[in-house]
């Protein structure tokens, strides 16, 4: 019996721990399954070390033909499930070919590792980076071991940041101007600002303000486009008059953003984009989309 | 139909409302107690949705938002606990905010902000200023207003005003005024929107429910009323101005009548008089439509009352010029509203009047100034139609009356009789009367022929009946009445100054004689009495060592009120103006004027003669002639001769025996006048006497004729009577054995006995004998000498 499930087992125990494991921020991910588990997090520029911890199963031997650690920036697209573009591969060699037969310990190190995107999970592409152990074995196949991460890259604030004010309207029937004080936030941001009519000629019944995230993955002719509304946010209830102005502020920090990625390696893009939305009494809506910028802060220590 | 089915569903939606609410308020109640501050906002945001609706009318609308406030004032408490268990105000204030429906976020915001003030981490004013603005949002009239009345219910406390815990370091009260300012706009502005949305049919309905919803607006008058920060200075230059800005620029005919009214009750009187231009500037700019009359009014009877009840303030209200200030503004109201009518100009004036009055008692050339306005106002529109505007006349004429308490000051105002002329006939009366009680009640005594004139041109109403249109009949109670009233106020127009008297008397003659027959009945009689007191008044002729008599003399009194009772037999009252007659021959007596008083006597039996016909009439009237001419020593044995003659004669031709009899025994008196020895004739006293009896027989003897029965015995018993009273008087014609013949004469009567009051009569006479026999004397000893 014993020996029938140990057939089956993988023939060693491989752990993955980080060197700073103890003190480093833990965020939650969402894993495949849906389940979020608690992952390191790290930036670029960040060095990665650890050990890795090769356990055979007891009164077993580990027979290999080397013993390496990689670190993989991927890009999967979920019209093309399971296969990862690797954009970041770097790899450490472990061990020469050989046996193992008891507990064993490799220390590892990527020091200053470029990272330059993200991890990101979206509608159709997610991009992920993982540290990977592999066992290379030449008859039992060879056995790997996943230990995942997230990066964050933070962004100074930018130097010019401009307030997105415009004049909009419908002929002899509507007439708003809208301001919001910047045209980039970040993720905990929040957004001010004012929406004055300057002419009402219809009955209201509410304005809001929407987020929408426009994630474009694919080049050329295979765009595919998909657009979210992320927070749809009431900021008037009831119509106004001539002259009335509606303030706006709209924590950013409830929404689960992220920064605005123009293109990354050229395989996807995540834009952001605002949306006034006015709703009449008859239900038609009148709207003016803005794309703003969303990147993150480094955020306080203590908070 | 319709109505009753909206109503129906109204309850039904009110009732879902209701129900939904109370789950989401049970959800976040358990939240509280688990203090799971998420899940509580969760809840109570979910609650606060259902304050989103649309189909209730405010009243229903208040019924949710009441359950609202109190469940919000339970998580307010819970934010409170939350902050002492460490959660960041700040924190808090930006959860709330996460909400994504506006009224429920900002329902929480508010309650957050209350909390947020109370733990002071930041200034009261910078979180009320930015709930205020944040408030904005809501643009819905209905929604708007509840939601902003819920902020400043919460916020009423924790306004940064002096002396509060809230106070900032400088000047915070500004702020807290701006805050409630700015509250008061926006919530006005919602209110005033509500009129111009749905359909135009539905606008009763509407302005219905807008005036539901009116003190939600006016309390943030309240609130500001309430700030110690708001002094004069405050209210002067930013409080005042700014609300009323607000109401000018509202244009809105409920909220402007609302709103002008509330500043004037919520604001102390003090502050009124010292920003009285800047409040009655802002009246000509209201809309037409409103009721400004009201509010001037009201602003008005404030003052007054203010007036009244401190006295010490009366020198501010001159050094304002309240009054001339009023008065402009009025005229300048009035000016701009063209089309205003009669009672809205009339009931300004009216309360204009009252304020003068109470706070100008001494500047009658204010309530003067007022009459003449109003006159202005009233010239070219005739005689008003308009009951309750010639009420509201009435009571403007009434209130110099009710203050003074004396007409004669009201008699200084040259304008009084102007406006009185805009009354109609019947009004005039009503005024008329509402004057001479003031005068009857405060006794006042109004001494010059001048002022009474005026008085009579004031209540010519009742004085006669020129302009009055024929037909419109009085109704004879109400006439009677007022004439009674006009007869009681003769008696107040007096004077100690003869001379002034005669005037006085000569003027109210003038008048009265226009008054037609029918008024000189009432009028006449007082004015007689009151020029025979005036006779009476006058001194001695032979004490009057300046000879004045020339100007008032008794002789020019007589003549002059032989022509006043002359008047009167043209009336239908002869009976009047014959004891009139009497009483001033009588008075005559008294002033020795023996021509004069046989001229009234001559005229008195003209009258007798010619008007008294009737048979009852003519012996009461005998009977006063009879009675005064007895008391008259004036006449020559002539003159009183032929005066008793006809008296006699009179007496004698009387249609009934018993009458006759009756009146000839007493004209056995005109022969025996005591203390005055030349007319003491007991031959003719007695000769009288004889006679009565014998017509009393002849009474007898007809009565037992006709009805087969004897008559009476009451008429011997009677002339019994006049014999005792001359035999006691010591007459020497009477005799013991007259008078004992007489009761001889009586107890022979068969029907004494037959008759219980002649018997009970004839009894008491006896007794009365005894009685005197009693008393001893020299009386005594006379009825001793009777033997029954």
């Amino acid at each position: 019996m014993n020996y029938l499930l140990g057939a089956f087992k993988p023939a060693c125990n491989i752990s993955i721990t980080f060197s700073d494991g103890k003190n480093r921020k833990q965020v939650p991910m969402k894993k495949e399954n849906g389940q979020t588990a608690l992952v390191p997090l790290f930036q670029s520029q960040e060095t990665l070390s650890g050990k890795v911890c090769i356990e055979p199963y007891q009164g077993k031997k580990v027979e290999h033909n080397g013993l390496k650690v990689e670190l993989l920036g991927q890009i999967e697209m979920y019209f093309d499930r399971g296969n990862f573009y690797d954009f970041t591969s770097l790899v450490r060699e472990l061990d020469v070919p050989g046996d193992i037969y008891e507990r064993k310990t490799y220390p590892f190190e990527f020091p200053t590792v470029e990272m330059p995107y993200e991890t990101y999970n979206g509608v159709n592409v997610r991009l992920r980076y993982v540290l990977k152990v592999t066992v290379t074995r030449g008859y039992a196949g060879s056995i790997f071991e996943y230990q995942e991460f997230m990066v964050r890259n933070y962004a100074p604030p930018p130097p010019i940041n401009n307030s997105i004010k415009m004049e909009v309207g419908i002929e002899d029937c509507l007439h708003i101007e809208f301001e919001y004080n910047k045209s980039k936030y970040h993720l905990k941001d929040v957004i001010l600002g004012k929406i004055y009519f300057l002419l009402v000629r219809i009955k209201m019944k509410n304005m809001d303000l929407e987020i929408r995230r426009r994630e474009s993955t694919g080049a050329g002719a295979n765009t595919h486009v998909e657009t979210e509304t992320l927070a749809k946010f009431e900021l008037m209830d009831g119509t106004p008059v001539r002259g009335e102005s509606i303030p706006v502020r709209l924590f950013l920090a409830p929404y689960d953003l992220t920064p605005t990625h123009r293109n990354i390696n050229n395989k996807f893009s995540v834009k952001y984009y605002l949306n006034l939305v006015l709703v009449d009494e008859e239900d038609r809506r009148y709207f003016k989309q803005q794309e703003i910028t969303l990147y993150r802060l480094k955020e306080d220590t203590s908070s | 139909m319709i109505a009753d089915g909206a109503g129906e569903d109204e309850e039904k939606w009110l009732a879902a409302g209701a129900a939904a609410f109370k789950q989401n308020a049970f959800y976040m109640q358990r939240a509280i107690d688990s203090n799971n501050l998420k899940d509580a906002l969760k809840y109570s945001a979910q609650m606060l949705s259902e304050l989103r609706t649309s189909k209730l009318s405010p009243h229903k609308y208040y019924d949710l938002y009441m359950r609202a406030f109190d469940e919000l004032r339970k998580l307010e408490i819970f934010f409170m606990e939350e902050t002492r268990r460490g959660c960041s105000v700040i924190e808090l204030y930006e959860l709330v905010q996460h909400a994504g429906n506006i009224l429920p976020r900002l329902y929480l915001l508010c309650t957050a902000g209350s909390v947020y003030i109370k733990t002071k981490e930041a200034p009261a004013k910078e979180i009320l200023k930015d709930l205020v603005e944040m408030c904005r949002g809501i643009q819905h009239p209905l929604r708007g207003l509840f939601l902003r009345s819920y902020l400043a219910q919460i916020s009423r406390d924790k306004l940064p005003d002096i002396g509060s815990e809230y106070e900032g370091d400088a000047d915070t009260v500004t702020d807290a005024v701006e805050f409630v300012l700015l509250n008061f706009t926006e919530m006005n502005k919602l209110w005033v929107r509500m009129q111009h949305q749905g359909p135009a049919r539905d606008k009763e309905k509407r302005e219905k429910e807008r005036s539901e919803l009116r003190d939600l607006v006016g309390k943030n008058l309240h609130v500001l009323s309430q700030l110690e920060g708001v002094d004069l200075d405050m209210y002067r230059d930013t409080v005042l101005p700014r609300v009323l800005e607000q109401i000018v620029n509202c244009r809105d005919e409920i909220a402007q009548y609302y709103l002008m009214d509330c500043i004037i009750q919520v604001f102390p009187d003090e502050y009124h008089l010292q920003t009285l231009d800047v409040l009655l500037g802002a009246c000509p700019q209201l809309q037409p439509s409103v009721d400004i009359m009201t509010v001037l009014s009201r602003l008005m009877e404030r003052l007054s009352s203010y007036a009244a009840l401190n006295t010490e303030v009366l020198p501010y209200f001159l050094q304002v010029e309240a009054f001339s200030k009023l008065n402009n503004a009025i005229g300048k109201v009035i000016e701009a509203q063209e089309d205003m009518p009669i009672l809205s100009a009339v009931t300004l004036y009216s309360s204009l009047l009252k304020f003068t009055l109470h706070v100008h008692p001494d500047r009658l050339d204010y309530a003067d100034q007022v009459l003449g306005s109003c006159i202005k106002q009233l010239s070219g529109k005739g005689k008003i139609h308009d009951t309750r505007a010639t009420k509201e006349l009435v009571t403007l004429l009434s209130a110099p009356l009710e203050k003074y308490n004396d007409v004669v000051i009201a008699l200084k105002l040259t304008n009084y009789p102007l406006v009185l002329d805009y009354l109609d006939s019947e009004n005039k009366r009503v005024m008329a009367t509402v004057i001479i009680r003031s005068i009857m009640k405060n006794k006042t005594i109004i001494a010059t022929a001048e002022k009474v004139e005026a008085l009579l041109e004031l209540i010519k109403g009742l004085i006669n009946d020129l302009d009055e249109p024929q037909g419109l009949e009085v109704d004879e109670d109400d006439f009677e009445e007022e004439q009674n009233s006009v007869a009681r106020l003769i008696h107040m127009l007096y004077s100690d100054d003869p001379e002034e008297m005669v005037k006085i008397i000569s003027v109210l003659k003038n008048h009265f004689l226009t008054g037609g027959p029918k008024r000189l009945k009432f009028t006449i009689p007082p004015l007689v009495v009151s020029a025979l007191k005036l006779i009476r008044r006058l001194p001695e002729e032979g004490d009057n060592p300046f000879g004045k008599e020339a100007s008032v003399s008794a002789t020019k009194i007589f003549q002059f009120l032989n022509q006043i009772i002359e008047a009167l037999p043209s009336a239908p009252s002869p009976d009047l103006a014959f004891r009139l007659y009497l009483q001033c021959a009588e008075a005559a007596n008294k002033c020795d004027e023996e021509p004069i008083a046989y001229e009234f006597f001559t005229q008195a039996y003209i009258l007798y003669e010619e008007e008294i016909s009737d048979s009852k009439a003519q012996v009461t009237a005998l009977q006063l002639i009879i009675g005064t001419l007895q008391r008259m020593h004036v006449f020559g044995v002539e003159n009183r001769d032929t005066l008793t003659h006809k008296a006699m004669g009179y007496s004698a031709k009387l249609l009934k025996k018993p009458d006759q009899c009756r009146a000839v025994y007493t004209c056995s008196h005109l022969f025996w006048l005591e203390d005055h020895e030349t007319i003491q004739d007991g031959e003719r006293v007695l000769r009288c006497l004889k006679r009565a009896l014998k017509i009393a027989n002849s009474a007898q003897q007809m009565t037992s004729a006709a009805r087969g029965s004897t008559g009476s015995v009451t008429l011997f018993i009677e002339i019994l009577n006049k014999y005792l009273y001359f035999y006691e008087k010591g007459i020497p014609q009477v005799t013991v054995e007259s008078v004992e013949s007489m009761i001889q004469l009586i107890k022979n009567e068969e029907s004494l006995t037959s008759d219980p009051s002649a018997e009970s009569f004839f009894a008491s006479t006896l007794r009365f004998m005894e009685f005197q026999k009693q008393k001893g004397g020299v009386v005594g000893d006379r009825y001793e000498q009777i033997k029954v």
